[in-house]
């Protein structure tokens, strides 16, 4: 069946995120004949439609105001785009934003949400599956209502290639919002975030100091500073030995990358929700029945600080 | 300030894998035997964000309340024994089964019915489902401000101050009352009751409202007034069984595992 999709975009840097030409793609997938449009709010959003792959037209407006997400000022501006685009789907992020855009603009339009989506598909109807019971589960989801909304996990879908939008129509400036953001303070590890990285290397509360996760730095440095970046088990984090920025797992970030080393990480279930959607899960730990091993494809059983010097000397070795 | 707790009683997170299983005819978790349900850690951290306040602005109040079966009065109980003042159970085999709008469509029902509430606070998601979604759609039903996964909240001029915590730092804003905000773990640890205070909590009673005391129309809560349909719920296939990198030495294996993941087209 055709739908018409209005994709929720974010912008980094001028361009669309990555986040948002996955979501373009899957839409593409899933329009079957509809269109796919997206929703772009913010300082330089038209010249960011033109970036937009996948979609044909883009619902912009260039006011500042819309810079730092104030849900009801986008909500607004969602619901004209929701209007105009006759979508009967709308895919959000499952980000910051939207994590707060998604049930609110489901509620406006009397409608329902399916948040943290890995998986959308046609199957006699729309199907939307998503992890559940901190990733013990998966759940998959009908929405009887219209427009059916869901928020995805980043990397559920291949990024849109291509042209940008060519249709492009502007929504109003930014409205009111009774809340009002007084401060905002960027507390991130330098480099490319645990959400975005293809490899994401994590080490856990068995590296036994927060010294550990200089190696982990290594490592993703081996694997190349463009395509790794360092994440942390909950429990690292709460000892203080990684910022909590770079915490994976039910509380922290979902990351869903190509490759995930989980060094000296037990695999409780909260932070296996958090990772459980890589492609491929390495786990390097000492305890051979470590429920990690569970879910990885391959692993080394064996001391880390013996393990990770020698995989960072055997990459370099092989590039 | 008036607090309203939106608490959730759920099957132990720390359930082992092991034990975790679903029965596929009615797509439930079957209880595991010998492990009794919980309070969600993340409504238990609201629950301290709220008693916070109260310590601070005298003359304050907290009510818990908890939609969910006869079994969710321990949850109540929990965080009456933390300091909360009064306790409201929405057990009606009406609710059952439905989704997070229905779910806060009664909540906001029992909010509207206590009605001198100025603030609602609940975790920032229920760590069974992890929709994190009933907060917001309570505040959309009740008309109020929100703000999402806090890891401060204070009262201030302005009503209430609240720290965010964005995927790239944290935001601080502020909202009129009343407001709703839900709470991340990053506020902290929730205290621990003493066993004088969980006496006292049993003591305590506890609220019991039906859909009918709420004024809902059976049609539009549980399972009848859902949106969001559960088609199927399923244990996934982990990544199969793991290959073990064999070697004498950690050079070997990782010889071993770079070589996998060249061959992988991953590395």
């Amino acid at each position: 069946m055709a739908h018409n999709i209005l994709v929720v975009g974010e912008m980094a840097d001028g361009a669309p995120t990555s986040t948002t030409l996955e979501l373009l793609g899957g839409a593409q997938g899933l329009a079957a004949g509809g269109t796919v449009s997206v929703a772009l709010l913010g300082t330089g959003a038209s010249a960011a439609a033109a970036k937009a792959a996948g979609a044909s037209k883009a619902f912009v407006s260039d006011d500042a105001g819309y810079d730092a997400v104030k849900a009801e000022q986008w909500l607004a501006a969602l619901e004209a785009a929701v209007d105009q685009a006759g979508a009967d789907v709308v895919l959000i992020a499952q980000s910051s934003a939207g994590r707060e855009l998604g049930p609110r603009l489901a509620a406006r339009r009397k409608t329902a949400v399916a948040m943290d989506c890995v998986k959308i598909e046609d199957a006699g109807g729309l199907k939307f599956t998503r992890p559940a019971y901190g990733g013990n589960a998966m759940a998959t989801y009908s929405v009887a209502t219209s427009p059916a909304i869901a928020t995805v996990r980043a990397k559920s879908f291949e990024a849109a290639t291509g042209a940008g939008a060519s249709d492009v129509v502007q929504l109003p400036a930014a409205g009111a919002s009774r809340t009002n953001i007084t401060g905002r303070e960027k507390a991130v590890a330098a480099g490319l975030q645990i959400t975005e990285a293809p490899v994401v290397v994590s080490g856990g509360r068995g590296l036994g100091a927060p010294e550990g996760f200089k190696a982990m730095e290594e490592l993703a440095t081996a694997i190349g500073s463009e395509k790794a970046a360092v994440g942390a088990s909950r429990a690292a984090v709460d000892l203080g030995w990684y910022p909590p920025s770079q915490q994976v797992g039910l509380t922290g970030k979902v990351v869903n990358p190509d490759l995930y080393i989980a060094v000296a990480i037990s695999g409780a279930s909260q932070h296996m929700a958090g990772c459980s959607g890589s492609k491929t899960i390495v786990a390097i730990n000492r305890d051979k029945d470590a429920n990690i091993f569970g879910f990885a494809k391959y692993g080394i059983v064996g001391d880390w600080k013996a393990v990770v010097p020698a995989l960072v000397e055997e990459i370099k070795k092989a590039k | 300030m008036h607090i309203v707790v939106c608490a959730k009683q759920i099957p132990d997170p720390e359930t082992p894998p092991s034990a975790f299983k679903i029965d596929a005819a009615t797509n439930k978790v079957v209880p595991a035997q010998g492990i009794a349900p919980v309070l969600s850690q993340f409504d238990a951290i609201a629950a301290e964000a709220a008693l916070r306040i109260k310590e601070a602005n005298a003359g304050s109040k907290v009510t818990v309340i908890s939609m969910g079966a006869e079994s969710a009065q321990a949850a109540i109980k929990q965080v009456l024994a933390m300091g909360a003042d009064e306790g409201v159970l929405l057990n009606d085999p009406a609710f059952e089964d439905g989704d997070s709008h229905t779910t806060a469509t009664v909540l906001a029902a029992a909010i509207k019915k206590l009605g001198d509430v100025d603030a609602v606070f609940c975790g920032r998601q229920a760590a069974d489902w992890d929709m994190g979604q009933v907060g917001l759609l309570v505040a959309e039903d009740l008309g109020w401000p929100a703000a999402i996964i806090a890891k401060g909240v204070t009262t201030g001029a302005a009503g209430l101050q609240i720290t965010r915590v964005l995927e790239d730092g944290f935001e601080s804003l502020e909202a009129p009352l009343p407001a709703v905000v839900t709470v991340s773990n990053e506020f902290g640890e929730p205290r621990y009751p003493k066993l004088p205070q969980i006496m006292a909590a049993a003591k305590k009673t506890v609220t019991n409202w039906k859909v009918g005391d709420l004024g809902l129309d059976p049609g539009a809560v549980g399972k009848a007034g859902s949106r969001l349909k559960l088609e199927k719920l399923f244990i996934p296939e982990k990544g199969g069984k793991v290959e073990l990198m064999e070697g004498d030495t950690p050079q070997a294996q990782a010889a071993a595992l770079v070589a996998r993941l060249m061959a992988d087209k991953i590395l």
